[in-house]
């Protein structure tokens, strides 16, 4: 099976590389982060807080969008542009594809949260000259916006199967949007008295994927360690989600018929 | 377009673009200079509800705390000083800032100063700071700091020994927490009001401040209470020399002739004391140092 | 009887058309016929007759309503099998960020060849479809015939013995159509089997061992280019010196074009006699006696100036 999907996802991935609005995604988010530093001038005490918060916000957003502009693409160009046509002429399954096409923007966007956690490094260390261990959490926080940009681009990717971009993006952030108020629809459940209302809050709340698991951006700020048992319970919720999404969309374009 | 066409109009764009600028920039510059001077002192803020700008945050709580922590800080920054000013906006913007982001101690620290301190300095609400800070002693359970503060806020602007003594015990508890904590506690239910109680909770203020406006308050206040100090003394030695020559002294230097007292005695400043006709002394007037003013302590029954 | 390179059986494509969706356009109806190994098999039809469909069908981009088909045994549906194919879509896209060599690097990644393999069979396609020299050009700045032989290229590239290819000719100016002739016969002599539609009816003549030909979705006939259109009679053709106030005799009369001094006219071979008979009467001056080859364009223009072939749809409502 790799044989067919490791193709796929290195030309996903050289295809984002070879795509200019990307440097410039990256850029800005660069100057969001030296900004950071800037802004940290105004309050001393809390410099290092508030380039971390600037700093972690800026890349979570920045990856959120690339996920979903370049995610929602994903299929759809292939199909528009019938360029899906020759692949699947090779000896490659439809899934074999969505996975490849899946991995490669992965790999894309955890370069780009790479590179992009170098530069707060970097304005960190220009701040504060060192280290510490609570610096850790930060790394922490990092990985849970992967493992967030993951879950988007598996919605988004999914959404490509079937509809166009736009229709896509609007889908996307519509259920990331709830997703983030997960806590606060079963909240709402509980205090209501009708339990038809509170029967749907909950489904709603257990369907939903919860982003807010994934928010550890306040902890890192704080320098406050991120409990292990976190780490790998929203491992754990990312990869079943994900791979419940990519089996809904292999589902959903196998028996897709190309223009 | 024909080749001269051409360069003409880069010739007219080059020249015309700046000035164009020019011109926008100076009728810009009209047009704030005109409404400058409508301009009440009244700022808006939109979101008076914590909850309702966390909806909006979509999960960036911690980033929208900072920004509006900025804007507290230079919401008092631009007032502090300005006569007749007021401070309405500091305890809705202080509460959204800790309801985003309950861990930000300084916001809590800074509310306790300013939000309590008297106008023209502050906003005057004791009773919010004292909300406020118990906030964040609620959230921040192991921060002992806060504890001192709403010992402060008890003892400094309600005047409630009891209860001041109580916060300070509390904190002298937490983890990590220094011994003056425990030592102010036992002071203030022994002497109360001193000007030596007063003098130490403001050092530790001082010392603990992460924020620049908060210590300069702290040692404003220090100067002050010392100033407060030399009165005493001072007065007492008046009494002194009224008893070896008869009348009050007349100023400072008479003092010193007498031989009462080592130099001329002088405020944190360098404003020599002045004495009243009754023997008082008090402060040039001249001199930029305050002396607090003196808090009734609150009758015995509290919450 | 060794195993057919294609077999097509019963294909049936059903589309769903109109703002609901509700009512059905019937592409391809029963379609029946094969291909056997090592030929070269013409697929013809006007626009719209349903043969890019079938080639959809074939590679399994779309899926048949109904009916079954099979390319060396194996189902359609079976992905392997997509090893022993090659495929030119029609209007060929490809990544546009890439370069020719990059492109079929990359589709000779699903191939089992080794590096050093890759890069020699890169090099030598891109030869032999004569773009050497744009080899590292991105795709994005290619004209359409440039892409044109990319995609045949990247069709041919893994040896597959079976190829297909939509309208391969389309987009080539006629010095690039000859290439892929010469492509397309060399392709027969190495024994593989070769399925393409075009429009370019004399090429099929020339290529094809047999021809299919589809109209409105139905299989019109099968088999070698003149058995085709070879269900006509033969025909006669007389040219002759048209001499002012020539009379010609009433039953020639109505068939005969006139291109300035000669006239043409066409006959029923049986007639033949009879007509060199008239003409003579009048004292016509003979110029030649040739037989007429229906082409396989007269029988196409035939084919679709019917009525039911020339509107390429039929309706089914549900």
């Amino acid at each position: 099976m790799s044989a067919t999907v490791t193709p796929v996802a290195i030309n996903t991935f050289r295809e984002a590389v070879r795509d200019r609005v990307l440097y410039n995604l990256v850029l800005f988010a660069l100057i969001m982060i030296g900004a950071a530093i800037l802004v940290g001038e105004i309050s001393i005490g809390i410099e290092r807080l508030v380039i971390i918060n600037l700093g972690l916000t800026a890349i979570s957003i920045f990856g959120l969008v690339m996920a979903i502009f370049i995610g929602v693409g994903l299929v759809y160009k292939e199909i528009e542009k019938r360029t899906l046509y020759s692949l699947l002429s090779k000896p490659i399954r439809r899934w074999e594809f969505l996975v490849g096409k899946y991995v490669g923007l992965l790999v894309t966007l955890a370069a780009n949260t790479a590179f992009m956690t170098l530069g707060l490094a970097a304005a960190l260390f220009y701040v504060g000259r060192r280290f510490e261990r609570s610096d850790l959490s930060i790394l922490g926080a990092i990985y849970f916006i992967l493992l967030e940009l993951a879950l988007v681009t598996a919605l988004a990717l999914f959404f490509s199967c079937f509809s166009s971009p736009m229709l896509s993006t609007l889908y996307t952030l519509a259920i990331y949007i709830a997703g983030v108020f997960a806590n606060e629809l079963r909240t709402i459940g509980d205090f209501t008295q009708n339990p038809a209302l509170l029967v749907l809050t909950r489904t709603l709340y257990y369907l939903l994927p919860n982003f807010h698991n994934f928010n550890a951006i306040a902890t890192a700020a704080h320098g406050d360690a991120i409990p292990f048992s976190l780490l790998w319970q929203n491992t754990l919720y990312a990869a079943l989600y994900v791979a419940l999404l990519l089996l809904a969309a292999a589902a959903v374009f196998s028996r897709r018929n190309l223009k | 377009m024909s080749h001269p066409g051409q360069t003409r109009l880069l010739w007219i764009a080059a020249i015309g673009v700046p000035l164009l600028f020019v011109a926008i920039a100076t009728l810009q510059r009209k047009m704030d200079d005109t409404t400058l001077a409508h301009t009440s002192d009244d700022e808006e803020l939109m979101l008076t509800s914590g909850s309702a700008v966390r909806n909006i945050s979509l999960g960036y709580d911690s980033l929208v705390a900072d920004i509006y922590w900025t804007r507290s800080v230079q919401y008092y920054g631009s007032r502090a000083g300005v006569p007749e000013a007021k401070f309405d906006l500091l305890w809705p913007l202080l509460d959204i800032t800790t309801a985003l982001d309950s861990k930000l101690t300084i916001a809590y620290r800074f509310g306790a100063i300013f939000l309590s301190e008297p106008p023209p300095a502050g906003a005057g609400r004791p009773d919010l700071a004292i909300e406020l800070v118990k906030r964040g002693i609620a959230a921040n359970p192991d921060n002992w700091y806060l504890n001192g503060d709403l010992g402060f806020l008890y003892y400094w602007r309600i005047g409630d020994y009891p209860s001041a003594a109580a916060a300070y015990l509390q904190g002298s508890k937490k983890p990590n927490a220094p011994p003056w904590l425990g030592m102010m506690a036992a002071r203030i239910l022994e002497k109360g009001g001193s000007l030596e109680t007063s003098r130490m909770i403001w050092s530790q203020i001082y010392e603990s401040a992460q924020d620049k406006t908060v210590r300069e308050k702290a040692k404003e206040m220090l100067l002050g209470l010392r100033a407060q100090e030399d009165e005493q003394q001072l007065d007492g030695i008046a009494e002194i020399y009224k008893k070896r020559f008869g009348h009050f002294p007349a100023s400072a230097s008479d003092l010193q002739d007498a031989g009462l007292v080592r130099g001329v005695p002088a405020d944190p400043a360098g404003y020599p004391y002045v004495f009243g006709s009754n023997g008082e002394s008090s402060l040039d007037p001249r001199s930029p140092v305050v002396i607090p003013p003196k808090i009734n302590p609150a009758p015995a029954a509290s919450k | 009887m060794s195993t057919p390179a294609i077999e097509i059986e019963g294909l049936t494509m059903d589309f769903p058309v109109g703002f609901w969706r509700k009512r059905m356009r019937r592409s391809l109806d029963n379609l029946t016929f094969q291909v056997d190994e090592g030929e070269v098999f013409g697929f013809l039809g006007p626009n719209g007759a349903g043969k890019t469909t079938t080639m959809k069908l074939l590679m399994g981009l779309i899926f048949p309503t109904s009916g079954t088909a099979r390319v060396r045994g194996r189902s359609i549906q079976d992905v392997a099998m997509h090893r022993e194919i090659g495929y030119l879509p029609e209007q060929p896209y490809f990544y546009d960020y890439l370069t020719a060599r990059e492109l079929l690097d990359y589709y000779a990644r699903f191939s089992d060849y080794s590096a050093p393999e890759r890069r020699e069979r890169v090099g030598k396609f891109l030869a032999r479809v004569g773009l050497a020299a744009a080899a590292d050009v991105q795709l994005r700045k290619f004209s359409k015939g440039m892409l044109q032989r990319v995609g045949i290229a990247q069709a041919i590239l893994h040896d597959p013995p079976v190829v297909i290819l939509d309208e391969p000719m389309s987009g080539l100016d006629p010095v690039g159509r000859r290439e892929v002739r010469d492509i397309i016969q060399a392709l027969k002599e190495q024994g593989r089997t070769v399925f393409f539609s075009t429009h370019i009816l004399s090429d099929a003549e020339m290529l094809c061992d047999r021809v299919a030909v589809l109209a409105g979705g139905k299989l019109q006939g099968v088999g070698a280019p003149g058995a085709v259109v070879g269900i006509q009679a033969p025909a006669m053709e007389i040219l002759f010196e048209a001499r002012e106030g020539l009379a010609l005799p009433a039953g020639l009369a109505e068939h005969a074009t006139r291109i300035g001094g000669r006239c043409r006219v066409e006959v029923p071979e049986q007639d033949l006699y009879g007509a060199l008979e008239q003409l003579r009467g009048v004292q016509a001056r003979i110029l030649s006696v040739s037989p007429v080859h229906p082409t396989l364009e007269e029988y196409f223009f035939r084919l679709v100036g019917g009525p039911a072939a020339s509107r390429g749809l039929e309706e089914i409502s549900r």
